[in-house]
């Protein structure tokens, strides 16, 4: 470690000053791009010129009020706690036995987990809405919270396998001959054990739901909304609605995820934000 | 389930084989314990005493055979009831709970009333000597005292059986040394019936009433430590006592008590182990602390030129190749230096002589 | 009472005891929302309105407008994958190490995931529009003399793609790249490697299987890619993309025969993908990337 110098000298090489000014510059074009949409929704009118003319936040309250954001509000953290309970309900002890455990039929099982992470959600959306409509859930939160399970579950066993497979399986072993029985064991060992990582998993399922487009877009029912679709909409229907109005609506949006985000990085390590799948083929 | 109310006299395994994937971990192992007896099971890694030790504790079923506790079958119970006490290797002490709640767990598990369970705890920790560090974590102790807390754990729900899976062996030289007394200390002063495995045989021989030397899944020998030292059963098991030099020959006529045996430009007499027929392919075995020098005159002596000088304090080991090239393992009392000619030799009695291939068919 | 716990014993030695009920929910949820509507949207798309079971694909595969969807989407999902993961490595490989102001870069990377996809939308549009801040830059220092269009085209699309699926890239292949020892590297060095070889001999093929899984991962993300095509694309003409198409046939046309059959296509065309992809992948060293055994 002595090597390592504790600073980067400025005399880098010419490939190095390449690599540093790239990131630079997608964080500039990233900062400008940001910019464009706060500056907007606080502007008055903003045609052919570098600021807008005058600033307020009268958009904001519109917004809120056209749109009906409580309710959107509302409905957007029903979902999102609903799948969030539910998923880990389910996906947790899967994940227990799939980490843990090795049986007949395991790859074909950890297959069809996979499957649907790795699946764009259009292709299983559709003829899960054209189901649900038939049996008259979609339109519903029941739909929308049904077809947000599709990606969630698969989303905490894959997330808590990690977390499980650091559990050292003595200590299991430890617990029961100590006595405990297999509940018992869930309950005294695992779960306090658990506990991070199943705080870890509900917040990244929580930010997958409310930024899910797609399933919430095909079940969604008009009072069924979550945030991205309601925003999808107004900025689809451009043109009877101010511009300023969907901007002040996506900062909101933004803000709200980043609250959610700037928690779960309290907790995770960011590279769990995206990983997704963490295959291990070898296992 | 208490295991106070649990005595036996006997744990009988009968047939006990454990199959991985088609390939036998243990089989048809047989063995009677009796009950206060400290017992080693001991072997090379993969030698199958894991494997034995947990299917004992019912972590692992079994593929054949059975498990009986005086009369009672036992390998059909899951572990939980048991009534067993295990120390792992790894301690596998449960980090989120303090040190005296980890030792409670099990009296907890027994539902038994508080003011007893904090009785029993009080008394586990002061007979591990961690009366002052209960309400610590375990990360927050050393490897030693962690491993004190794992038998305290163990004892605590005074199980009908301990089982002890390489407790020792993530401790380092002095730590191993002082610990293996206490546990010796422990099991004369609890007398719990104990099933300790590992794979130093040194560690074996110094704590257990009974040794069993297991090899590919099998039951090798069982006897006392001293049988195990002089006379083990075949080269397999004389290779894992330490008997370092183990050399192919030949055997010549008998002679009383002992028989001639010659190769690799060797010409010794031994101590036969079995029968011995003259001309019948052998293994001669012996330690490296039997095989001395001598004076060139002696008749039994074999010329041979030091090879490697290892200094270990007291004595030095040496490696000295013969004229025929057959290497021997010896010690002696002073330095030589590489490429010094020595004349070497092997009392009659040290020298164990095997029929080859003892030890790699079906029975031992 | 022997027999049946005889019974058990030797389905536990097989690994199959009731603690497998425990996947019980989470697999009838799967097969119930995921597997089974597949296979409805399956034989939904055998069952057209009019025509013989293949009428569906068949429509799909001679409409050029609809056939076209396939390279349009793959056009865009193709290059925006390949350049997300192909810029992650040197910027990750640079990021090694410890230095200060590393967590808040990190914390940084992540704010486009934040964003969603409108505030990108809208942000692309102000932004990059012709008379956002960015033409106005290039106009007033006279490098264009006429504002550059990249909004309701291709290039709109795939700037969406690079802004979500950069740091979403990044952050993977840092993970994969603080998994390989450094000790390996170090110990390359006092074999005589300089820093090129060590990259091109030890870290690349080190790195190559989970460079293969991000690609597979922002592919994913890429080609589902609908909300940012209507919004910043031009989705009648060159960013038509299939999932578009798929939309269109379900909620516009009501042909939900063809919709479905769009959607198998489309998943059909993701596993071809992954499957080259992975099946590229098994042939690397895919072991531990630890110094030790």
């Amino acid at each position: 470690m002595a090597v390592d110098r504790p600073r980067r000298r400025l005399t880098a090489s010419p490939a190095a000053w390449l690599v540093w000014g790239a990131v630079a510059l997608f964080f500039v074009n990233l900062a400008g791009l940001i910019g464009s949409v706060v500056v907007s929704s606080l502007g008055t009118r903003w045609f052919d010129s570098w600021l807008p003319m005058g600033y307020t936040t009268r958009w904001y309250s519109w917004a809120w009020r056209e749109f009906g954001l409580l309710d959107v509000l509302v409905t957007t953290l029903e979902v999102s706690l609903l799948v969030i309970v539910i998923s880990v309900a389910l996906g947790v002890p899967a994940s227990y036995v799939l980490a843990r455990r090795s049986f007949p039929g395991k790859r074909a099982l950890t297959m069809v987990f996979l499957l649907p992470v790795l699946m764009p959600p259009i292709t299983y959306g559709i003829p899960l809405a054209t189901m649900l409509y038939k049996v008259g859930l979609a339109g519903h939160t029941s739909g929308v919270v049904l077809a947000n399970l599709v990606p969630s579950v698969p989303f905490v066993i894959l997330t808590m396998t990690p977390f499980i497979e650091q559990i050292d399986p003595t200590i299991e072993r430890a617990a029961r001959m100590c006595g405990a029985t297999t509940a018992q064991v869930f309950r005294g060992i695992l779960a306090p054990l658990l506990l991070p990582g199943i705080l870890a998993s509900s917040i990244l399922v929580g930010v997958r739901t409310v930024g899910m487009f797609e399933l919430t877009f095909l079940t969604a029912g008009p009072d069924s909304q979550t945030l991205v679709v309601a925003l999808y909409y107004s900025m689809s229907a451009a043109g009877i609605r101010a511009q300023q109005s969907v901007d002040a609506m996506a900062v909101m949006y933004t803000s709200m995820m980043l609250v959610l985000l700037v928690v779960a990085l309290r907790f995770v390590n960011p590279t769990q934000l995206v990983a997704q799948a963490t295959d291990d083929p070898d296992r | 389930m208490s295991g106070d109310s649990q005595r036996f006299t006997r744990l009988r395994l009968e047939g006990v084989t454990r199959r991985f994937s088609g390939t036998a971990a243990l089989s048809g192992v047989s063995l009677t314990i009796e009950q206060g007896e400290f017992i080693a099971l001991l072997g090379p890694s993969g030698c199958g005493k894991s494997t034995a030790l947990n299917c004992i504790a019912g972590l692992l079923p079994l593929s054949e055979g059975s498990i009986w506790l005086d009369d009672s079958r036992l390998d059909t119970l899951p572990p939980q009831r048991r009534g067993f006490g295990m120390v792992f290797q790894n301690y596998a002490l449960f980090p989120h709970l303090s040190v005296r709640r980890n030792v409670a767990f099990g009296l907890q598990m027994r539902r038994l009333p508080r003011g007893e369970i904090r009785q029993r705890v009080d008394a586990a920790l002061r007979l591990v000597r961690l009366a002052d560090q209960a309400d610590k974590l375990p990360g927050q102790l050393s490897g030693g005292q962690q491993q004190r807390v794992a038998i305290a754990r163990a004892v605590v729900i005074e199980p009908s059986l301990v089982l002890m899976d390489e407790p020792l062996s993530n401790l380092d030289a002095k730590l191993r040394l002082e610990m293996r007394t206490e546990i010796r200390r422990l099991h004369q002063s609890l007398g719990l019936t104990t099933i300790y495995v590992t794979h130093d045989q040194e560690e074996a021989l110094s704590l257990a009433d009974r040794l069993v030397v297991l090899r590919a899944g099998r039951v090798q020998q069982v006897g006392g430590p001293e049988d195990l030292h002089t006379r083990p059963a075949n080269p397999h098991v004389a290779d894992f006592m330490g008997y370092r030099n183990l050399l192919p020959m030949v055997a010549g006529p008998r002679g009383g008590a002992t028989v001639l045996v010659e190769g690799g430009g060797l010409r010794w007499h031994g101590t036969p182990v079995g029968d011995i027929n003259p001309g019948q392919a052998v293994v001669a075995a012996a330690r490296p602390e039997d095989v001395r020098i001598t004076d060139p005159g002696d008749p039994s002596a074999v010329p041979a030129a030091v090879e490697v000088v290892e200094y270990q304090g007291r004595e030095v080991a040496i490696e000295a190749r013969c004229a025929r090239g057959t290497l021997l393992h010896l010690r002696a009392d002073r330095r030589y230096a590489p490429g010094c000619p020595v004349a070497v030799t092997v009392d009659p009695e040290r020298l164990l002589v095997f029929p080859a291939g003892a030890g790699n068919g079906e029975e031992p | 009472m022997a027999q049946p716990a005889a019974w058990r014993h030797r389905m536990a030695e097989r690994g199959v005891d009731w603690q497998l009920l425990l996947l019980g929910p989470a697999t009838i949820c799967v097969l119930g929302l995921f597997v089974y509507p597949f296979c409805y949207g399956v034989g939904l798309s055998l069952q057209p309105e009019g025509g013989d079971v293949l009428a569906s694909y068949r429509r799909f595969f001679t409409d050029a407008y609809e056939r076209d969807t396939i390279w349009t989407t793959l056009r865009l999902a193709l290059p925006a994958a390949l350049f997300n993961v192909l810029a992650s490595v040197p910027i990750a490989c640079r990021m090694r190490g410890r230095f200060r102001g590393r967590r808040a870069l990190t914390t940084l990377l992540v704010i486009p995931i934040t964003l969603g996809t409108v505030l990108t939308a809208e942000g692309l549009l102000n932004y990059f529009g012709p008379t956002g801040w960015f033409n106005r830059i290039l106009l007033s220092t006279g490098i264009v003399d006429t504002p550059v269009r990249l909004t309701n085209n291709v290039t709109g699309v795939m700037l969406s793609l690079v802004i979500t699926g950069f740091p979403f890239a990044f952050l993977l292949i840092g993970s994969y790249l603080a998994g390989i020892d450094p000790a390996l590297e170090r110990a390359a060095a006092t074999l005589g490697a300089g820093g090129w070889q060590r990259f091109w001999r030890i870290t690349l093929p080190l790195l190559a299987p989970g460079l293969a899984t991000t690609f597979c991962l922002t592919f994913v993300l890429a080609f589902s890619v609908f909300p940012s095509a209507v919004l910043v694309g031009d989705p009648a003409g060159t960013t038509r993309v299939i999932s578009i198409a798929a939309y269109h046939a379900a909620y516009e046309a009501y042909d939900y025969s063809l919709a479905s059959a769009i959607a198998v296509i489309m998943g059909v065309i993701e596993l071809i993908i992954l499957a080259a992809v992975l099946g590229w992948r098994s042939l690397l060293y895919t072991g531990s990337t630890r110094g030790k055994g």
